[in-house]
């Protein structure tokens, strides 16, 4: 059945506006939600893919309403369980181009095991994870990746709950792919879009977002004009992990643990050299636990390896199946392997 | 019964129950008995019987397992009420299944399990065997049956722990010899299980199972043997099945039919895991299989198959279907076809998951949050569930709806002789796609079923999306309040208008009188047999069992009409009888049963015999 609806020409000129839909886009005015929409409606048509084989399955909250905004297959699923809706889609029919559309409480509170489950089976599918450490759409309480003494309706004497790291849950699930990306860079996303969707097999992608509303400047000690440059570790592969406005510091390795130095007093080959496929999730977690106070914060994709998909699985041993037994037929679905006859 | 010229008193139906501990092997007897009997052949019906823990402390009560036959001469529809004949392999076994045995029944006893640790973990103080009143109360035979097994194998070289194992082949020989039966379709079973892989171990259960037999013929010459005769069964090519195989055949011929690939997602849940085990065999022919990380997560893979294109389906049992209420209503909302299989256990919470029970059927109803109608279809026999399954697909892609198909432990795990059908003599699947060259209206309704059309991700001009926010009649997102009512309305229409697709109602009995027995699923069996036998002995009284629950059929109405009274025997507090007493204002009596067991005939002809007396 899949097979015969791919049967279609070669993809056409697609540019941004044919993925738009006509629904009014309602998100609070200055979200960071418009950027990352705009920049996926800019990345899906550079991608070869027909229109017709993307779909957008979402869970609930801010980020969720996404799918109704993008001109394609969507899905509007229930508090989070998208990955869920996404496995069993992409299990169906493997050649459809699958993004998860996610947030902070919806994929990591609620939805935590199907993203744990998600990842660790490597389906080959992105996930889209809004990071605004929020609960926007129940108006303003704390979220899982909220810090520790963050004040809301929920906590007015601070909230007492570790937060979790996405990047550290993902690689904790032995994810394929890891990459940070911001809101406030369109440029940026749109690279690590097509880097997740480069990827054969789950590729997450964890996106600073700023919630205008309920937690403005959520990420401005980070990602603002004036912090940037001293707090964001732009990562390229084969590249050296230099930050600051002239590139003049880097991260070299003490013992087990990073640390800053001055790049100009670097010793040669001291300075890490970004490696987003080696074979140690060390080097990836050393880089998904950098942050503030002590370190700059990673952006750019922190761990691509290659591992079997699971939809490519599940459907070898189908084919498997099927040329061991032979095509299943009527006779021995309904006989078995035992029978009488009455006369 | 009357003596026979051959040593045999005939019978024109029997019940053996076969207990022991867990790990004596009843189970695989009680399989083999079946067998043998099926290739008579007899009408049989099984129920297995076995506790929740895998492996109890060898000889407790928790851990005794059993499993009762019943086989015939004619038409047999439930493993039968009490048995004939009991083995009982130890203390506990004859503990917990000797008030079942009929009087007069012929008790089986292993008498080497009978040892002062085994009784007291029994709870018995002294041993029954040497009790008189047993001996005068039951036709009590208690067989040396370790000693006698190991004795057989004394040339063997397996160990004398392998030995003992064998022990359950023993006792099912001399059943054998009781009733009997051939030995050869044991033998044959033996050696296509063991003969390559262990041939020692074959020839030991072959030695051991000869010995139960050789022991009749040779010491027992005076005892009363049975004789089941040959049943009437209509022509045909039959195999035996299980309620949990079933539902698997049934649905990839639902599959096979519709021409589209099925995926069934699950999570391991007693007593519904064997529907997935048995999909995952069958992989050659398209289906897929996914174990989820949890109930949730099943029913979301299968609607996003579903969502696909494909058949989408999980099953589950009672805590699963609590834990899936949320996205069946996304289901319902997005109108998306799915199926949704609950095999019925003991509740609320964990209650008794080895236990059968139809206590659900309130929550197929209205387990969700807000109004949330679906279809719900029944199945009433270990091979009905094959029909059933059949049909809720069936329904699910023709209405584009989710569908609840209820079965229970009792069915999933009982078995029974199935005529095989014919591949055409299943009813056409037919659902058609989008048009392609028509604009698409995701929303837009089949005037007749009301069902909408669906298009799949892949199929180009047709992008749409769905969710579970609520619609107006196109599909767009719509806060309106009279859209939400109009919604409401047309969703309901649509479960209503299944019944358009509905057989007339099959009535046991006149369809009219005085008393109409209603039941629905697994209580069919019992129900039928009461119901046959009194019309037999001329009593005014008929049945009917309700494939489908919603919507109710639209002769129901008509048919309760035409009788004075309606009892609904149900194995919960009246479930059924509520819904029946609300949607036809019938003063119907409910008769029940929570014991985590089915109901006896004995006990529905007690009942009805009381109403139709009074």
């Amino acid at each position: 059945m899949a097979t015969e609806i791919q049967n279609v020409p070669e993809v056409p000129g697609l540019t941004r506006k044919d993925f738009v839909t006509s629904n009014d886009v309602r998100w609070c005015p200055g979200c960071g939600d418009y950027a990352i929409l705009n920049s996926l409606q800019r990345t899906l048509p550079e991608l070869g893919i027909p229109r017709e084989n993307f779909v957008i399955i979402s869970g609930i909250g801010c980020s969720s309403r996404f799918p109704y905004y993008m001109n394609t297959y969507g899905f509007h699923t229930i508090h989070g369980r998208a990955p869920t809706v996404a496995t069993g889609v992409k299990v169906a029919n493997p050649d459809l181009s699958v993004w998860i559309v996610t947030g902070d409480g919806d994929g990591l509170s609620i939805g935590g095991n199907h993203l744990l489950h998600l990842l660790r089976r490597n389906l080959n599918v992105t996930v889209l994870l809004f990071n605004n450490r929020i609960y926007g759409l129940t108006k303003g309480q704390y979220s899982p990746t909220s810090p520790e003494g963050t004040k809301t309706k929920t906590t007015p004497g601070g909230s007492i709950d570790h937060p979790i790291n996405p990047l550290l849950f993902a690689l904790g699930a032995e994810a394929t792919f890891i990459a940070r990306t911001i809101d406030n860079n369109p440029k940026h996303m749109t690279e690590t879009f097509k880097a997740a969707h480069d990827h054969q097999g789950v590729s997450f992608v964890e996106i600073l977002q700023n919630c205008v509303i309920f937690n403005d400047s959520a990420w401005d000690s980070i990602y603002s004009k004036e912090t940037r440059d001293q707090q964001l570790l732009r990562l390229e592969a084969g590249k050296p992990l230099l930050f600051g406005k002239n590139l003049e510091k880097a991260i070299r390795l003490n013992g087990l643990v990073p640390e800053v130095i001055d790049a100009a007093s670097a010793a040669p080959g001291e300075i890490l050299i970004h490696q987003p496929d080696h074979a140690s999730p060390l080097y990836s977690q050393l880089l998904a636990s950098m942050g503030l106070p002590d370190f700059p914060t990673p952006i750019g994709v922190i761990r691509s390896i290659q591992r079997p998909t699971y939809e490519s699985l599940v459907h070898r041993q189908v084919e498997d199946a099927k040329a061991k037994k032979g095509t299943g037929t009527w006779k021995e679905l309904l006989h078995g392997s035992s029978t009488w006859t009455v006369q | 019964m009357t003596p026979s010229t051959r040593g045999f008193r005939e019978m024109k139906a029997a019940v053996v129950r076969f207990a022991g501990d867990s790990g004596d092997g009843m189970q695989i007897v009680g399989e083999r008995f079946s067998d043998t009997s099926v290739t008579v052949p007899n009408a049989i019906a099984t129920f297995p019987d076995y506790p929740a823990e895998i492996r109890a402390p060898i000889g407790t009560i928790a851990g005794v397992s059993a499993f009762q036959v019943h086989f015939g001469s004619q038409t047999v529809l439930t493993p039968g009420d009490e048995p004939d004949a009991l083995v009982a392999m130890n203390p506990a076994a004859l503990a917990v299944h000797l008030y079942d045995l009929v009087e007069g029944g012929l008790l089986i006893v292993n008498s080497a399990a009978f040892t002062p640790e085994n009784l007291a973990m029994a709870g018995f103080s002294t041993n029954p065997l040497d009790d008189p009143a047993l001996i005068k109360k039951y036709d009590v035979m208690p067989i040396d049956i370790s000693g006698l097994a190991v004795e057989a194998l004394k040339e063997s070289s397996l160990t004398m722990r392998d030995k003992l194992r064998t022990k359950n082949f023993f006792a099912l020989g001399f059943t054998y010899w009781v009733y009997g039966r051939p030995l050869e379709p044991t033998i044959e079973y033996i050696n296509n299980k063991w003969a390559t892989k262990a041939p020692d171990v074959a020839d030991a259960n072959i030695r051991v199972l000869k010995a139960g037999y050789f022991l009749g013929e040779t010491t027992e010459t005076t005892r009363n043997r049975y004789m089941v005769a040959r049943a009437e069964v209509e022509p045909g090519t039959y195999r035996k099945i299980s309620g949990n195989e079933a539902i698997a055949l049934g649905l990839i011929a639902a599959a096979k039919k519709a021409g589209r690939d099925l995926l069934f997602s699950g999570y391991p849940i007693t007593p519904a895991s064997s529907i997935l085990e048995a999909l995952a065999g069958f992989k050659h022919f398209g289906i897929k299989t996914v174990q989820a990380e949890d109930e949730i997560a099943a029913i979301g893979v299968a609607i996003g198959a579903s969502f696909a294109g494909q058949i989408g389906v999980t099953g589950t049992s009672g805590p699963g279907m609590c834990l899936k209420s949320e996205f069946i209503g996304l289901a319902i909302s997005t109108e998306l076809p799915l199926v949704i299989v609950n095999v019925q256990r003991g509740g609320p919470s964990t209650g008794l998951p080895t236990k059968t029970e139809q206590s659900d059927l309130l929550e197929a109803f209205y387990g969700r949050h807000g109004e949330s109608p679906l279809p719900i279809v029944a199945a009433n026999s270990p091979s009905d569930c094959f029909r059933a399954a059949y049909e809720a697909v069936r329904i699910a892609l023709t209405f584009s709806t989710p569908v609840i198909l209820l079965s229970d432990g009792y069915l999933a795990n009982g078995s029974e002789p199935w005529k095989i059908p014919s591949e055409d003599s299943l009813l056409e699947i037919h659902k058609p796609f989008a048009d392609l060259s028509q604009p698409y209206v995701a929303f837009a309704r089949d005037p007749e079923t009301l069902a909408r059309t669906q298009a799949i991700p892949g199929q180009p001009g047709l992008e749409h999306r769905l969710g579970g926010l609520e619609k107006d009649t196109k599909g767009s997102i719509s806060y309106d309040s009279a859209n939400h009512e109009l919604m409401t309305h047309l969703r309901a229409a649509k479960v209503e208008a299944v019944a358009k697709i509905m057989p007339p109602l099959n009535v046991t009995g006149e369809t009219t009188g005085k008393l109409l027995v209603l039941g629905w699923g697994g209580t069919h069996g019992a129900i039928t047999s009461a119901v046959q036998s009194l019309v037999a002995e001329g009593f005014e009284v008929s049945s009917t069992n309700l494939r489908y629950l919603n919507p109710m059929p639209s002769d129901l109405g008509e048919l309760i009409k035409g009788f004075d009274q309606v009892l609904i025997p149900e194995l919960n507090s009246g479930q059924l009888s509520l819904l029946i007493r609300a949607k036809f204002l019938v003063d119907a009596i409910s008769m029940t049963k929570i014991q985590g067991r089915p109901f006896k005939v004995s006990e529905i002809r007690e009942r009805i015999l009381q109403l139709l007396n009074a």
